[in-house]
């Protein structure tokens, strides 16, 4: 084992082609750093970037430049490497209804990775695959398993769905699984469940989580860091208190103001949406839509001029409690 | 259960644009009876903003297609509904038509869906207009849609726009802007911020919350989200397997919830910054049962962390534990 960050993104860029030939930077320079059972929240709105750096994370995009590093190692793309990989990483889909084949049975869906990457021969306890189907099925909460083995998706419900998924994941004792909105479709009711069984995993197996969300609330509820994104950056990284509880990027203050649980602070309710990546902003990237520019602190402050043309550097993965903002550091230091 | 004070309009009140009392809706199946909606009263007054909270299944969105009749053929509807003082169940057909759009309207659920992919947005907020109002011509019908346009916030060219041209949150706003053309007097939003955004769902929460301000509408909003509904609603109805089992001020149902299963769903969201949700997610064991089977007595005992041996005796009715407060819980004001 060794004694740095198990998953880590050094300045990973991914730029897609669009249809007229712009090049869209979906990621635009990020660093990030997941140590071994950690659980990290990516949060942001549509078009931040977040899933596609889960998705590069996973290996299933390459960065057009920069690098994504498992245990201190860049990620090898041939296909051999990337299958040894995906047993220790593994992601659980957004869309858990949509992400069951309907013509495969619980335990088929289960099973098939255990037999992909030969699990049962390989089980140290000597374990047969219905076996192992049935631990990752009671891991995942689906309790007793043998009831569930020969159940179609469409006659499970949101949430045991989403069990089942887990499960298939679990099944192979990954390192660290990459969730994308794991309860954005379920009921409220039962998404403290499956937040709950997250963190158990974590506590009982090790498994680090990277959780890419736009909800402030289940990363308040589950997360030990917090990456905010915005425009294939990350804009603010800190522990879960300091991000939420002290923002520091006025996007960051944005997105929480408008959480409806929030009562005391006056809703910040931003303009327009992420702008387009094949046109990102010059200057600070938020610029176009930001508060503090529109009303004029940031003039007051004498760096209006820096918001408009002066790009921000990628902030580092060092762990501390960062922003990328022309403001920050200056209001704090003159205690406004 | 017509012992709710929402249900009956104190004098001098205006009438009510929307009034459900013991509303009841059986689906016919083939695995036997279905009761969606087991009587409900509900009453949506002008300018005023209602929330219906619950999940999946709790019979949310069949008690939004029985606002304009538009439940599904094996369904029976007993109990009443009036729109705008007239009885639904009654109506003729072209009276219903007329009422469809013009006085009453409603934003579907999964609006990103439910725009014509093949038709730009404008034609489509056009059409009802046009249905409704045939005298008016094309360059006045313009206007209205450009005007309508601006209403929701979004310039009078994205007219010519294609559904796939648009954002989610535009999408959205676009199907309000087709709510709005008739110029009804109730709206109904099913879900109208579902798969939106954190900021969007601001952007549009404050846009209905607007449109009731300068227009005087009535809104009825249905969510399963209770934190939503709490920012936006003057009143708020919460609905477990068919029934509303707690109803009070959007304030009071989301910070002082009585019935257990309320609080579950409004601890569900946490309050950022509440050290006690800290690693604490909350959640309720089991889902919500199969309407086809309901549970004896209480159909929420089996999910209820308060359950007694004697909630699964009667289902609870609801009694007005506090004033404007009805809820259906044996075990209100118990330790």
């Amino acid at each position: 084992m060794s004694e740095g960050p198990l998953l880590e993104a050094r300045g990973v860029t991914v730029e897609f082609v669009t249809r007229s030939g712009h090049a869209a930077r979906a990621l635009d320079g990020v660093d990030l750093s997941v140590p071994r059972s950690e659980v990290l929240a990516i949060v942001g709105e549509s078009g931040s970037g977040k899933t596609t750096l889960a998705r590069t994370l996973m290996g299933l995009e390459r960065p057009t430049s920069g690098e994504v590093l498992f245990e201190g190692k860049p990620l090898d793309y041939s296909f051999r490497a990337m299958k040894a990989y995906r047993s220790r990483v593994q992601m659980v889909l957004q869309d858990a209804a949509g992400s069951l084949n309907p013509r495969q049975t619980v335990y088929e869906s289960v099973a098939e990775g255990i037999r992909l990457h030969r699990r049962a021969a390989s089980d140290e306890q000597g374990r047969t695959e219905t076996e192992l189907v049935s631990a990752a099925l009671s891991e995942a909460g689906l309790r007793p398993p043998e009831r569930l083995f020969l159940r179609y998706p469409h006659e499970l419900s949101g949430g045991q769905k989403q069990r089942v998924l887990i499960a298939g994941a679990l099944a192979l004792r990954p390192e660290l699984v990459l969730a994308d909105e794991p309860v954005s479709s379920l009921d409220a009711s039962i998404r403290g469940e499956i937040l709950a069984l997250l963190l158990k995993l974590r506590q009982d197996l090790g498994m680090g989580v990277v959780v890419v969300t736009h909800d402030l609330g289940l990363a308040w509820n589950i997360a030990d860091r917090i990456a905010v994104m915005y425009l294939g950056r990350v804009v603010e990284c800190g522990t879960t208190e300091e991000v939420l509880t002290a923002p520091r990027h006025p996007y960051t203050r944005a997105l929480l103001s408008v959480v409806p649980e929030i009562e005391h602070l006056q809703p910040v309710v931003l303009r327009g949406e992420v702008p387009d990546p094949s046109r990102i902003p010059a200057g600070c990237r938020f610029h176009p839509r930001c508060p503090q520019l529109a009303d004029g602190s940031a003039e007051r402050a004498g760096i209006a001029e820096a918001c408009h043309g002066v790009p921000l550097e990628i902030l580092p993965a060092t762990g501390e409690h960062r922003a990328a903002c022309h403001l920050d550091g200056i209001l704090s230091a003159t205690g406004g | 259960m017509t012992e709710t004070a929402a249900a009956t309009a104190t004098p001098g009140t205006p009438p009510a644009l929307l009034a459900m009392r013991d509303l009841r809706v059986t689906y016919r199946t083939a695995e036997g009876r279905l009761a969606a909606v087991r009587g409900v009263d509900l009453v949506v007054h002008e300018g005023e903003v209602v929330g219906v909270a619950g999940e999946s299944g709790c019979g949310k969105s069949t008690l939004v297609s029985t606002v304009l009749r538009l439940q599904p053929k094996n369904a029976k509807v007993e109990g009443e509904v009036e729109v705008l003082g007239d009885d639904i169940r009654a109506m003729r057909w072209g009276d219903l038509r007329a009422l469809r759009w013009a006085g009453a309207s409603i934003v579907f659920q999964g609006a990103l869906h439910s725009l014509n992919p093949v038709h730009r947005v404008g034609r489509q907020i056009a059409e009802p207009i046009e249905v409704h109002e045939p005298g008016l011509g094309k360059a006045a019908v313009q206007r209205r849609v450009a005007e309508l346009l601006e209403q929701v916030g979004l310039s009078e060219d994205r007219a010519r726009s294609y559904p796939h041209q648009l954002s989610g949150g535009q999408k959205q706003r676009v199907m309000i802007a087709m709510a709005l053309a008739c110029r009804p007097r109730l709206i109904v939003a099913d879900e109208p911020t579902t798969a939106l955004d954190v900021m969007v769902q601001a952007q549009i929460l404050d846009l209905l919350g607007a449109l009731v301000h300068d227009l005087g509408v009535g809104l009825l909003i249905i969510s399963h989200d209770l934190s939503v509904l709490s920012d936006v609603c003057d009143r708020v109805l919460v609905m477990y397997a068919g029934r509303v089992v707690e109803t009070g001020t959007a304030q009071e149902v989301f910070t002082d919830p009585l019935h257990p299963y309320t609080a579950a769903l409004s601890d569900a969201f946490p309050r950022i910054g509440d050290p006690a949700a800290r690693y604490a997610p909350a959640g309720l064991a089991g889902d919500p049962p199969d309407p086809r089977e309901l549970p004896a007595g209480c159909s929420f005992a089996p999910r209820c962390p308060r359950a007694v041996d004697r909630c699964t005796h009667a289902e609870p009715p609801l009694v007005e534990v506090a004033p404007g407060r009805p809820v259906a819980c044996i075990r209100v004001g118990e330790p």
